[in-house]
């Protein structure tokens, strides 16, 4: 059905298509029309979900581990300083291997109190062992986040999956949104370990060295399997739906002698950056990175990269432009820390960071003079 | 009464230390709950006791949660297996630093929220899993590791916390009176919504006393009013018959300090503090019993 509705609404909507038993829920800026949203729809019955009000964040993801080690669904959305406040129990859920899917409207950390678009939040929990998808449009927001339980609960995988969205820039902005009826999409959910009062075990006992390095192995092993798992999604996605997501969304790359390279809602700016760059005979690609974790494999050889960063880490460089360096270390690439705490980067100023670029060096853009 | 069953759901091979109350308090717990039961352990000595993965020595699901998360874990289940129909026992089984310190927010959205689950705080008064260290419910003299001059703030009123949520269930036990435990814990699985016990657990390394004495001293403390036996159903409360009997001649409570190497070298002030706190105590609740507040 074509609607339209915003980034927080177009997430709502996949859940409840997914049919959650279990949705735990705490408001925080600007995640919160998610979690008002499913609550209508609980209580209107159009969702056959049992909403837990939580008194956290912290509870929030708890609530979700004790009901997903009970071998159902379940679903939260957070932002900012409460995925921050969960990031105890964002280990906990990966490490217990639960399939819990949530997501996280980017959102800068105080202080001071901003409550508008950063990447600070998510990078933070780069080594949680949670999946990490990054969106860019309403669409992609609703498509992914369906997409999200599938991958999370192949037995192949179960861990715990990530969508992220801008705040405000795609959270509150208005775009046009095709809902799918999803069929059997998002299989049954079947844990293997679920909890079972027949077949009683300890679930998190004191584990010496040996067994806990081997939990932490299968982790690993886990998401080197998920990029095989995702793509599997998107493919099928695309063949049931007819809409197409990798890894990465590549706009005009093939040609391309300049990459700008970006996550969420950058990207679109991007494009219209490398439209008007080719206008000038600059041939500029678009390179936008869905999946941050796992992180995919790019073709970028004999290109210069021009990376947008929305976070950082302080004493070191750009959280993305660290990821690419350290898989590609022999990648030409300029460094543009922008857009933190919502700051306005337009495409006529990504095509100004490709015009003046300098190759191996980092700049802060509005404030490195 | 019924009979106590003889089902064990706690095996002999645990690693809990000698004469450990918690792990007797449970062993009481789990064979009034029966096998349908899955309990929610955040750190604390329970962590441990289980044993080493990948054995343990319960015979009922344990699920091991971050300590400030039992009843939110408990949430989660709880609401879980309800969206299943299923009728299985979540019973949060945590200590008093993770129920009266670092847990409380989690126990008191539970609570508000009507969570159908049972919480059971042992308390042995202190951090016992790290060595021994002062909690909020560490009363006023004791000698722990982080009060080595004995504590200088009374014993945080966890009960009344508790209380003021209204909940369906609320009662206080301790394992040296098995039967009104055992018995408490079947009341609150059979009451719909929260419930919540308040165990009194001696701990004979965190408390200096022999291995052999913590039942003894589970019930001096009843007898000399420092732990009340009570229950209160849907508001109704009832003060449990040890503490009834207890109350009518109460044992000094130097007869329950002196016994104890935490509180050696207490000063008069502070048992003077502790006897008013037993004292104003012990009249509230009869009051409430009562009729009259």
């Amino acid at each position: 059905m074509l609607t339209v509705a915003t980034g927080n609404k177009a997430v709502a909507a996949a859940v409840k298509a997914a049919k959650p038993a279990v949705v735990a829920a705490y408001p925080i800026t600007p995640q919160t029309e998610i979690v008002e949203q499913i609550a209508e729809y609980v209580t209107a019955g159009e969702m056959d979900a049992r909403y837990i009000p939580v008194e956290s964040e912290h509870s929030a993801m708890t609530a979700c581990i004790g009901a997903s080690i009970t071998g159902v669904r379940s679903f939260t959305a957070t932002s900012s300083h409460g995925l921050l406040y969960m990031h105890e129990m964002l280990h906990w859920a990966a490490g217990a291997r639960l399939p819990i899917v949530m997501a996280n409207v980017n959102r800068a950390l105080g202080p001071g109190w901003n409550v508008w678009a950063e990447h600070t939040d998510a990078f933070s929990q780069r080594d949680t062992g949670w999946i990490q998808l990054f969106v860019s449009t309403v669409q992609e927001a609703y498509d992914t986040t369906l997409m999200a339980f599938r991958i999370a609960e192949n037995t192949g995988i179960l861990l715990p999956v990530m969508v992220n969205l801008d705040g405000f820039v795609l959270s509150h902005i208005m775009q046009s949104l095709e809902t799918v009826e999803i069929g059997d999409y998002i299989p049954p959910m079947v844990l293997p370990h679920r909890i079972d009062t027949g077949n009683p075990a300890g679930y998190g006992t004191l584990t010496g060295p040996g067994d806990h390095f081997k939990f932490r192995w299968e982790i690993e092993k886990a998401m080197r399997n998920s990029p095989a798992v995702i793509a599997d999604a998107e493919e099928e996605f695309a063949m049931r739906f007819g809409r197409k997501y990798g890894p990465v969304d590549e706009y005009l790359c093939d040609d391309a002698d300049v990459l700008i390279v970006s996550m969420g809602t950058l990207g679109k700016e991007a494009e219209v950056a490398v439209d008007n760059l080719r206008k000038e005979g600059i041939k500029a690609g678009s390179l936008r990175i869905r999946w941050f974790r796992p992180f995919p494999e790019l073709d970028i050889s004999d290109r210069d990269l021009v990376v947008l960063d929305r976070g950082y880490s302080f004493g070191f460089g750009g959280v993305l432009t660290d990821s690419i360096k350290s898989r590609y270390r022999d990648s030409s690439l300029f460094s543009v820390v922008a857009g933190l705490g919502g700051q306005e980067v337009t495409y006529d100023d990504i095509a100004e960071f490709v015009r003046n670029r300098r190759m191996g060096e980092e700049y802060w853009f509005g404030v490195d003079a | 009464m019924a009979e106590i069953p003889k089902e064990e759901y706690l095996e002999k091979c645990t690693t809990a230390c000698a004469g450990c109350t918690s792990s007797l308090t449970l062993r009481y717990v789990l064979k009034a709950a029966g096998p349908d039961t899955v309990l929610v352990v955040p750190a604390c000595c329970t962590s441990i006791l289980q044993g080493i993965y990948p054995n343990t020595s319960f015979s009922v699901p344990v699920y091991n949660i971050a300590f400030a998360a039992a009843a939110a874990c408990a949430s989660g289940m709880s609401e879980a297996f309800a969206s299943m129909g299923k009728k299985t026992n979540v019973i949060v089984y945590a200590g008093d630093g993770g129920t009266i310190d670092i847990g409380i927010q989690a126990l008191s959205g539970a609570l508000e929220r009507g969570t159908d689950f049972l919480y059971i705080c042992y308390d042995n008064e202190a951090y016992g899993n790290t060595g021994m260290q002062r909690s909020g419910a560490t009363p006023m003299g004791a000698r722990t590791t982080t009060t080595p001059g004995g504590k200088t703030d009374a014993k945080k009123d966890l009960d009344r916390i508790v209380a003021a949520h209204n909940i369906p269930y609320q009662a206080t036990a301790t394992p040296a009176y098995p039967k009104d435990l055992y018995e408490k814990v079947k009341t609150a699985l059979a009451t719909p919504g929260p419930s919540f016990i308040h165990i009194l657990a001696p701990c004979p390394p965190g408390w200096r006393i022999a291995s052999d004495m913590s039942v003894t001293v589970g019930k001096l403390a009843v007898k000399t009013g420092s732990w009340v036996l009570w229950e209160r159903k849907y508001g109704e409360l009832r003060i449990s018959s040890p503490s009834k009997s207890a109350m009518k001649k109460r044992a000094p409570l130097r007869e329950y300090l002196s016994v104890q190497g935490r509180f050696k070298g207490i000063s008069d002030s502070a048992v003077n503090e502790l006897e008013q706190a037993i004292e104003k105590n012990i009249a509230q609740l009869a009051k409430e019993e009562a009729g009259e507040c």
